[in-house]
């Protein structure tokens, strides 16, 4: 690539940020180059990012109708899918899959959910409150 | 401790051209790259990231640090810790001895890393130089500046779980390298470089790994659009987002060339670094060509065209490959 051609398309993952790229100068010699983005990279990037929203959300609005626990959501917020999680918090994924359901999420100890939000970055109380029922969490 | 901070394209690299050029040994980020043999190919569909394959178009964690380790006779010292307190005391300790220290980590937990760009990504590397009150100052090779992150964020990304756990792993130099056989060196690394691109019986790395990921592209499924389209832009993210891209690395390689041909007077390097390029420049253009794909709709997908331009990519490696192993057994000039 060209220094010329060093795409600076600002792209929103880069969060401000810019990259080093290697590229040549007009002699075709090799220099360092800062670069804000490139937008067929940030195309790539955000159909991935809106995969990941659309199941976070489908996994929002599943735990609001009771049908699952909030970890699926909170897994998909972290950016992790089951396998993930599991290699991340230590538990198989069986059991990570009976934690989805909100019978025995609720049931949970301190223990358990402590790890969980050590894998997840949430708050231990937050985990806690949401083992209350939906309609006493205000 | 005086330290001068210097931004690179990728980490592992940058970590070790840094940490040498500090110690009074400077050397650049390619050079750092080409002499360790980094460039690669693989596709492992067995490591899923998201029900995806991984992808790689360098050598994995680690191999840039052992390689040169080993090359340059740098006498590493590393060391992994099963508790968090004696992983931060050593480091400390070494701090104290005006060392700068290499850190393995994650990315996720690391505060000055920007929202948008934090990923379960274990075996990011980052150099320690000094700590104020509760902050270490960090010299980490993607960013621009240096930055801080406390203690208590830094153990977690230093002991952060799941795969390629970091450990608290931490490296220190042990030897300045004195003027290194670069003739020899130049050939020694070259050789392992095509050997592992296109001398290996596996299918799925080097060239044959290309031409893989082209024949996987023909068999996808047409009438799977939602996936074709999280596929093909899959096979972009690997390339450019995740760290320093297929491109990127290419060109880093074409600048290990660029530089190895000046210091041996060797024509034939020169070439190769411009030809080097131009595989850079059509990995680049097959990302958009993969882009405009998805972004086009199309309702008769023609993938064979797209395997097609991977196919001629793999081609280009493979005769560059063949020239380089040639020149790598030349008999040093007296």
């Amino acid at each position: 690539m060209k220094l010329d051609d060093v795409p600076q398309h600002d792209s929103s993952s880069y969060g401000g940020h810019k990259k080093l790229l290697y590229v040549t100068n007009s002699n075709g010699r090799y220099t360092g180059s800062q670069s804000s983005g490139w937008d067929t990279e940030a195309f790539a990037t955000a159909l991935a990012v809106e995969a990941l929203e659309q199941q976070a959300a489908a996994a929002y609005n599943q735990w609001q109708q009771g049908h699952l626990s909030p970890l699926p959501y909170l897994m998909y917020q972290a950016r992790l899918d089951e396998t993930g999680l599991s290699q991340i918090s230590g538990f198989w994924r069986w059991r990570i899959r009976r934690h989805f359901k909100p019978t025995h999420y609720r049931r949970l100890s301190l223990r358990i959910l402590q790890r969980y939000s050590d894998a997840l970055a949430v708050p231990l109380a937050q985990l806690q409150a949401y083992q209350l029922p939906v309609s006493s969490q205000e | 401790m005086t330290f001068i901070h210097q931004q690179s394209a990728h980490c592992e690299s940058g970590v070790m051209s840094s940490l040498l050029t500090n110690a009074g040994f400077p050397i650049s980020e390619p050079m750092v790259f080409g002499l360790s043999s980094a460039l690669a190919f693989a596709y492992l569909p067995i490591v899923k990231l998201n029900g995806m394959p991984l992808i790689a178009y360098r050598m994995p964690p680690k191999h840039i640090i052992n390689t040169l380790n080993k090359r340059l006779g740098l006498n590493i010292q590393s060391q992994r810790f099963s508790q968090v307190k004696a992983g931060q005391q050593a480091l400390d300790q070494a701090l104290a001895k005006q060392q700068a220290v290499g850190l393995q980590t994650s990315v996720f937990w690391l505060p000055y890393f920007p929202a948008e760009m934090r990923f379960h990504f274990n075996a990011h590397n980052l150099l320690v130089y000094g700590k104020e009150h509760n902050n270490y100052l960090i010299s980490d090779p993607v960013f621009e500046d240096v930055v801080q992150c406390d203690v208590v964020a830094l153990n977690k990304a230093r002991f952060a779980k799941g795969a390629l756990a970091p450990k608290g792993l931490m490296y220190t130099l042990g030897n300045t390298p004195a003027e290194p056989n670069w003739p020899v060196l130049i050939r020694q690394s070259i050789k392992a470089t095509s050997r592992i691109l296109d001398g290996l019986p596996l299918p799925w790395i080097g060239v044959r790994g290309i031409f893989h990921l082209a024949k996987k592209i023909e068999q996808l499924d047409p009438s799977a659009i939602k996936y074709n389209r999280l596929y093909l832009t899959h096979i972009v993210r690997m390339q450019e987002e995740i760290g320093t891209g297929g491109a990127g690395f290419r060109f880093m390689y074409a600048s290990f060339l660029q530089e190895a041909a000046d210091k041996l007077n060797e024509a034939m390097l020169h070439d190769a670094a411009n030809k080097m390029t131009l595989i850079g420049d059509g990995w680049r253009g097959f990302a958009s060509l993969l882009v405009q794909y998805c972004k086009a709709k199309q309702a008769t997908p023609d993938f064979a065209q797209l395997a097609a331009a991977l196919r001629q990519l793999a081609q280009q490696e493979r005769e560059l490959m063949q020239q380089l192993a040639a020149w790598s057994k030349t008999p040093v000039k007296a």
